[in-house]
C-alpha cells in the first residue's frame, strides 16, 4: 500500500487513472478508514487530495458557491454566507456524525459513497447542485443526482474525481430545508429524509420546486411529480395532502431493523411536507 | 509496505515519526510515541475516546492516518496540565467526579477544552451537543456537564 498526497488535481486524477489495484481518494477519511479497519477495501493506493490547492475552501463564484471536495462540513456550517443561501444544504450536511466527524467529513465524500441514506444528498439534489468532475480527458459538470448509481456505486469511470459541488445563487424569495427521520435525537442514520427547494412569487405562490427523498430507495429520489404538485399554488393543504401522498408513492423503500416499508412510505411523505413548510416559511411565505 | 516519514507538531514539540501508509494516527500516538492518553475504544469514530485537537479541529485519531499528519499542529490530553498544575476541566472533572473508569476522559477532556475555546460561555444544551461524540458508559453524564459548567466559570475568570 501507498499514500500520496499529490498537490495538482492533474497528478491526482493520473495516479487514480495510473493505478494498477484498487485505488481511494482520501478527504476527510470517515467513511474510507472505517471501511479499510472493517476490511471491505484495501487499496493499494491512498490519495490524499487535501494538499490541492482550492479544494479545501468555499469560493464565491459569479453565479453562487464552489465547495472544494476537502472542505469538512464544519466549515459549511461556518460559513455566512453558504448559510444564508442554502440553510437546507447546510443543516443536511451538519447532521452528518458528530462533531468529532464533521471536522473532516466532506459532502463529496457523503455523495461519493453512494449511501441511499447519505444526509447530504437529497439536500444538494433540491438544491440543483452540479459536480465538477475532473478526470482522463478532461472537466465536466453533472447533476448531483447523476452521481450514486446503487448503493456503493457512483457514474464516475477510472480516474474520475469529484472536484468540487457548486450551487447556484437563489433566486429572490427562494429557500432550501432538509429533515429526516431518526430514532434518537442525533448522531444516527436517516430512517428517511426528504430535502425541498422553493421559489416564491410576491404573492406567495410557488414557482419553483425541487423535491428529493433520501434513504427510501437504492439511491436518492428526485420526485418531479411532487414539485409539479406545488408549483403554482400557495401552500395550502390540499397543495401538502398531494405532495405527501406522490412521496409517498415514488418510494421503493426496504424493510429492514431501522424501519418497515410502510413506516418509510408514510414518514416520507410526513418529512416531505413539513419540510415544504419549512421551506416556504423560510423563502418569505406566510 | 514502506514506511512514510512524518514531521509534525504534537502538544508544541516537533515530533518526527515513521509509520505506515495506512495506520491511523491514533495508533502513532500510542504506540509509535508512547502518548497513552488517546484510547481506541471503538476505532470506527463513533465514541469520541480517541479525541484530538488536528489544526484547531476536534477529530477522532481513529480516524486520521498517521500519514496526514505531516506539517499540521496536533493537540492531546498530555498537553492540557502544566507540569504539576492541571488544567481547569480536569481539576474540575476531579472535583465534580466526572469519571469512573476513566477510558472516555481524555476524550471529553479534549472535546470540552476545544468546546470552551470556541464557546467560552456554553449552555448546557450547548455542552451536551457538543460533547455527543463522546460516549461515556459510567457516569450518565450529568457529571461531567457540570464539571464543564464549572470549569467554564473558573476559565472565564482566569
Amino acid at each position: 500500500m501507498r499514500y500520496i498526497r499529490p498537490l495538482s488535481i492533474e497528478d491526482a486524477v493520473g495516479q487514480l487513472a495510473g493505478s494498477a489495484g484498487p485505488a481511494a481518494i482520501l478527504a476527510g477519511g470517515s467513511d474510507l478508514l472505517v471501511r479499510m479497519k472493517g476490511g471491505f477495501v484495501e487499496p493499494e493506493l491512498i490519495i490524499d487530495i487535501k494538499g490541492i490547492t482550492g479544494l479545501s475552501e468555499i469560493r464565491a463564484t459569479a453565479d453562487g458557491f464552489s465547495i472544494g471536495a476537502a472542505v469538512p462540513c464544519a466549515v459549511l456550517g461556518e460559513n455566512a454566507a453558504l448559510k444564508k443561501a442554502w440553510p437546507g444544504v447546510v443543516e443536511a450536511a451538519k447532521l452528518i456524525g458528530s462533531k468529532q466527524v464533521q471536522g473532516r467529513c466532506t459532502i463529496v465524500g457523503n455523495l461519493c459513497n453512494a449511501s441511499p441514506a447519505a444526509d447530504s444528498v437529497p439536500a444538494l439534489v433540491a438544491a440543483g447542485a452540479r459536480a465538477v468532475v475532473v478526470g482522463p480527458s478532461g472537466k465536466r459538470t453533472i447533476a448531483v443526482e447523476t452521481v450514486p448509481t446503487a448503493p456503493g456505486r457512483t457514474s464516475l469511470a477510472k480516474g474520475e474525481i469529484i472536484e468540487a459541488i457548486l450551487l447556484g445563487s437563489q433566486a429572490p424569495r427562494s429557500a432550501d430545508a432538509y429533515l429526516r427521520f431518526i430514532p434518537r435525537t442525533e448522531m444516527d442514520i436517516a430512517v428517511v429524509s426528504a430535502g425541498v427547494n422553493l421559489t416564491l412569487d410576491e404573492a406567495g405562490v410557488v414557482t419553483a420546486a425541487r423535491v428529493a427523498i433520501g434513504a427510501a430507495a437504492p439511491t436518492v429520489l428526485l420526485v418531479e411529480e411532487a414539485a409539479e404538485a406545488l408549483i403554482g399554488r400557495k401552500l395550502d393543504e390540499a397543495a401538502l395532502e398531494r405532495l405527501a401522498k406522490i412521496c409517498s408513492g415514488a418510494c421503493r423503500p426496504i424493510d429492514d431493523k431501522r424501519g418497515t416499508i410502510e413506516f418509510r412510505r408514510k414518514v416520507a411523505g410526513v418529512l416531505a411536507r413539513r419540510a415544504a413548510q419549512t421551506a416556504y416559511a423560510r423563502a418569505g411565505g406566510k | 509496505m514502506a514506511g512514510v516519514a512524518v514531521s509534525t507538531t504534537i502538544n508544541g514539540d516537533a515530533v518526527e515519526y515513521l509509520c505506515q501508509p495506512d495506520e491511523p494516527l491514533l495508533d502513532v500516538l500510542r504506540d509509535r510515541l508512547g502518548l497513552t492518553g488517546a484510547k481506541e475504544g471503538c476505532g470506527t469514530g463513533d465514541c469520541g475516546a480517541c479525541s484530538i485537537i488536528l489544526d484547531d479541529r476536534l477529530v477522532c485519531s481513529c480516524l486520521v492516518l498517521g500519514a496526514e499528519a505531516e506539517g499540521r499542529r496536533i493537540e492531546t490530553v498530555e498537553g492540557m496540565a502544566h507540569g504539576d498544575r492541571l488544567h481547569p476541566l480536569q481539576q474540575k472533572f476531579l472535583e465534580h467526579a466526572a469519571l469512573q473508569c476513566g477510558i472516555c476522559t481524555p476524550g471529553f477532556l479534549i472535546a470540552a477544552k476545544d468546546l470552551l475555546a470556541k464557546n467560552p460561555d456554553p449552555t448546557e444544551e450547548e455542552i451536551r451537543f457538543g460533547l455527543a461524540g463522546n460516549l461515556c458508559r459510567c457516569t450518565g453524564y450529568d457529571k461531567i456537564v457540570r464539571a464543564v459548567q464549572d470549569a467554564a466559570i473558573v476559565m472565564k475568570g482566569a
